[in-house]
């Protein structure tokens, strides 16, 4: 099994190659587009700031290539922000893959204040996907301070304050707001169920 | 709703841990290695890996550290000691570190923490601040307590936040080592003046020190060294009886 983990420029690779690893596969870093066309997986990462992990994408291609991709494509923290419409950091545009918007948290909320970024383990619920195959509703490790709403594609909510979504899903794009290669047994187990879709 | 973290802390000196650590399991006790993957695997939310090391090789052997860390674990760690430029967090980060802890460089040189969160964001810088109460008022120290600045603890984290730090971890020199409990008012005000995470240091002697952490000290994360080491206190029983008080934890 090919997998590519992109590799433009934004983030912690390293620790997603890894997680990969010790799941017994290989990951390449790749940039190129036949390389990532041509992989049977696509991870797409990204820590950092919104706006200019888009400028990095529009400057190598990648903007237009992800959502034309057919094969599973897993997004992560960033990653899936990107794939959103918008987002309100940097007020850039998104990939357009998951219909909705991302915004930032409040620091007040019906229930009280919340400190930004929210950093640390949180709880998902209302899971419904093949990427949580085999858990329940489970601790995963987060750190973001946008987030984006529910919507028809959430697989997964979280609740910081509201209810947002921890994970989208369309078609063959799927995101997690949590960091997988981060989140222990659990995050190990959700690798594990994308690599094998 | 998110979890209140338990972070045990790993002195590291020429890339192997030090202090006598207690564990009868460890093939050796010296590699930051195996101690990390034994604290994962017992409950621990977070690692953070303090080098305290002072020889020329030191940036060179802790990336290596940190690398053959971010192989083997599935948690999130922090990495500091010394860290002083941008270049310095670069390749720890690049190296798999999660999160850089800076604490004495930023004294010195306050846009640094400006110039790293533009560059790597918020979310992996953590500024620690070690201070202790002369006449009634927390004065920020460096070199591990030894040295007073003219800095106000408030005042100072206060700063941090607005130069767009990600979280904030304060030990409190005056409970650090004494067992008695963490600086449980000065955490409480940081937490009401602030609004990112507080991560509480410094006095941790038994499980109920944390409860009140916790619930008195509204700290979000708890810090500690010796009572992990040294198995007086097991994650696992500390994380169900925290629970226990009502608080909540990743079980």
């Amino acid at each position: 099994m090919k997998i590519v983990i992109i590799n433009y420029g934004a983030g912690n690779i390293q620790s997603i190659k890894f997680a990969i690893q010790r799941l017994g596969y290989e990951a390449v870093l790749s940039n190129n587009v036949e390389e990532i066309q041509n992989a049977d997986k696509v991870i797409f990462p990204g820590v950092g700031e919104a706006s200019s992990a888009m400028h990095k994408l529009r400057a190598s291609g990648l903007d237009k290539l992800i959502p034309e991709l057919k094969q599973p494509v897993l997004g992560i923290c960033l990653g899936m922000q990107l794939m959103c419409n918008s987002s309100e950091e940097g007020n850039t545009m998104g990939l357009g893959i998951f219909d909705i918007d991302v915004v930032r948290f409040s620091p007040s909320s019906p229930e009280g204040s919340v400190k930004i970024p929210q950093i640390g383990w949180n709880k998902l619920e209302s899971i419904r996907s093949e990427l949580f195959k085999g858990l329940a509703e489970d601790y995963v490790y987060m750190v973001h301070s946008f987030y984006a709403p529910l919507c028809n594609e959430t697989i997964a909510t979280c609740d910081y304050g509201i209810k947002y979504s921890a994970a989208l899903q369309k078609d063959n794009f799927y995101g997690t707001q949590f960091h997988p290669e981060k989140s222990s047994a659990v995050g190990e187990k959700i690798l594990n169920n994308f690599l094998k879709m | 709703m998110l979890a209140k973290r338990i972070i045990p802390c790993l002195d590291i000196k020429d890339g192997r841990t030090v202090k006598g650590i207690n564990f009868v399991d460890l093939r050796d006790a010296g590699d930051p290695v195996e101690l990390a993957e034994i604290y994962s695997k017992e409950g621990a939310d977070e690692l953070v890996f303090l080098d305290i090391s002072a020889t020329e090789q030191k940036r060179k052997t802790l990336a290596d550290l940190v690398y053959k860390v971010a192989e083997k674990v599935n948690i999130p760690f922090t990495v500091g000691g010394g860290i002083s430029s941008v270049e310095d967090v670069d390749v720890l980060l690049q190296n798999g570190a999660d999160k850089v802890s800076i604490n004495s460089s930023a004294v010195k040189n306050p846009q640094l923490i400006n110039d790293l969160v533009g560059k790597f964001g918020s979310q992996c810088i953590v500024i620690a601040i070690d201070a202790k109460q002369i006449d009634g008022q927390w004065v920020v120290h460096l070199v591990g307590g030894k040295v007073p600045t003219e800095l106000n603890l408030f005042d100072w984290a206060k700063e941090v936040e607005e130069r767009g730090a990600g979280e904030i971890l304060f030990t409190s020199m005056d409970n650090d080592g004494t067992k008695d409990g963490f600086a449980n008012e000065a955490l409480a005000r940081l937490s009401a003046e602030l609004n990112i995470p507080i991560i509480a240091s410094g006095g941790a002697g038994n499980m109920r020190h944390f409860t009140d952490a916790f619930i008195k000290g509204k700290a979000d994360a708890a810090l500690a060294a010796s009572v992990f080491h040294f198995k007086e206190i097991k994650i696992k029983e500390l994380k169900k009886e925290l629970r226990e008080n009502g608080i909540p934890v990743r079980l």
